[in-house]
């Protein structure tokens, strides 16, 4: 065994061999091409919308993880065979969860992701219209007549009062 | 006042509801993704054994008992750190431990399972991914309980340690061997 017991060592050697990697393995989409353009444009819309697992924030398209390369084959491969966009989503979507697409589907343990924000859009809008509404109600002040009085006569004696 | 006085505490109980809320979600890994393949039929596979290139291995090797089936490769530190636990495991339970190598060289697979022990009773080869994409593996190491008729029961994802194993790992495998 040789448990790498000094994190800071061990993260700044992953850093270092990431950093080598991507200069090595500079990749680019070119090996994947259709004959028909339109096809070609798919496949790249299609796997710029698919997650890869091990570099989260990034998608199938733009991940050089050896995972996301085995899928761009896969999908690749797929495409070329004639499958569809549905089929090939279908086929990741079985293995790998919803977690491959970054737009979730719409379903029961998704709604409140979906609708969620609307939801509390209505209810502090609800919310804000009855504040008002009360505001508006209530008396603007609450003086007594014998204080009505007393107070236009401090106005008039500090000589502001206009009319 | 006192309505107004609960009222002002309203806004209080939001935000102590939400900081638990997020506090929680801090603790929670993203890169554990729920495999949908839990309680489905292990994918079938074709793929030649490691040890012996000759001799062609299927899902028949999973049927009849429980399995701990291990994604693991040469090149993963992670693996390294789990491999002695696997040893123990294997030695002390009645569980079959099954290797999945997986987009490793043979030549560095055998070298590992020669300097840290061989735990597996048979391990797939498969260095292209073949069957990895259809058991939705991700990275190494990945460790998948699969009950004596073929079903998938549990995936850990991650290395397995002695805690992992006796909170997670041995309640399934115990709650399907019974069966």
């Amino acid at each position: 065994m040789m448990p790498i017991n000094n994190p800071r060592l061990f993260s700044g050697a992953l850093l270092a061999g990431a950093l080598a990697l991507s200069t090595a393995h500079a990749y680019t989409l070119e090996e994947f091409t259709f004959e028909d353009p339109a096809r070609t444009d798919e496949f790249r819309t299609l796997i710029g919308e698919l997650r890869c697992l091990v570099c989260q924030n990034e998608s199938l398209a733009g991940s050089q993880a050896g995972v996301a390369q085995d899928l761009r084959k896969e999908v690749y491969r797929m495409m070329r065979e004639g499958q569809s966009r549905q089929e090939v989503v279908d086929f990741l979507v079985a293995r790998y969860g919803d977690f491959v697409l970054y737009e979730p589907p719409i379903k029961p343990s998704t709604y409140i992701l979906w609708f969620g924000p609307f939801i509390l859009v209505g209810v502090g809008g609800f919310l804000l219209f009855r504040t008002l509404q009360r505001k508006k109600a209530e008396p603007e002040e609450d003086l007594s007549e014998a204080d009505r009085v007393r107070l236009q006569q401090l106005l008039a004696k500090t000589g502001d009062h206009q009319d | 006042m006192n309505n107004s006085a609960s009222r002002a505490l309203i806004p209080l109980g939001i935000f102590l509801v939400l900081a638990a809320l997020l506090f929680y979600g801090l603790r929670l890994d993203p890169r554990k993704v729920p495999s949908p393949l839990v309680d489905k039929p292990a994918p079938s596979f074709t793929l030649q054994s490691l040890k012996d290139p000759g001799q062609t291995l299927t899902k028949d090797i999973l049927l009849g008992k429980v399995s701990l089936v291990n994604v693991w490769a040469s090149w993963c530190p992670s693996c390294r750190q789990e491999h002695g636990e696997l040893m123990r495991i294997a030695r002390e339970n009645d569980v079959q431990v099954i290797g999945f190598n997986w987009k490793d060289t043979r030549p560095e697979a055998l070298q590992m399972l020669r300097q840290y022990g061989d735990p597996y009773s048979t391990t797939l080869f498969d260095p292209d991914n073949q069957a990895g994409i259809d058991w939705g593996v991700y990275g190494a190491p990945e460790t998948f309980v699969v009950d004596g008729e073929g079903i998938i029961r549990h995936k850990r994802i991650g290395p397995i340690d002695r805690a992992v194993w006796e909170s997670e790992i041995l309640p399934v495998v115990e709650q399907y061997r019974a069966k």
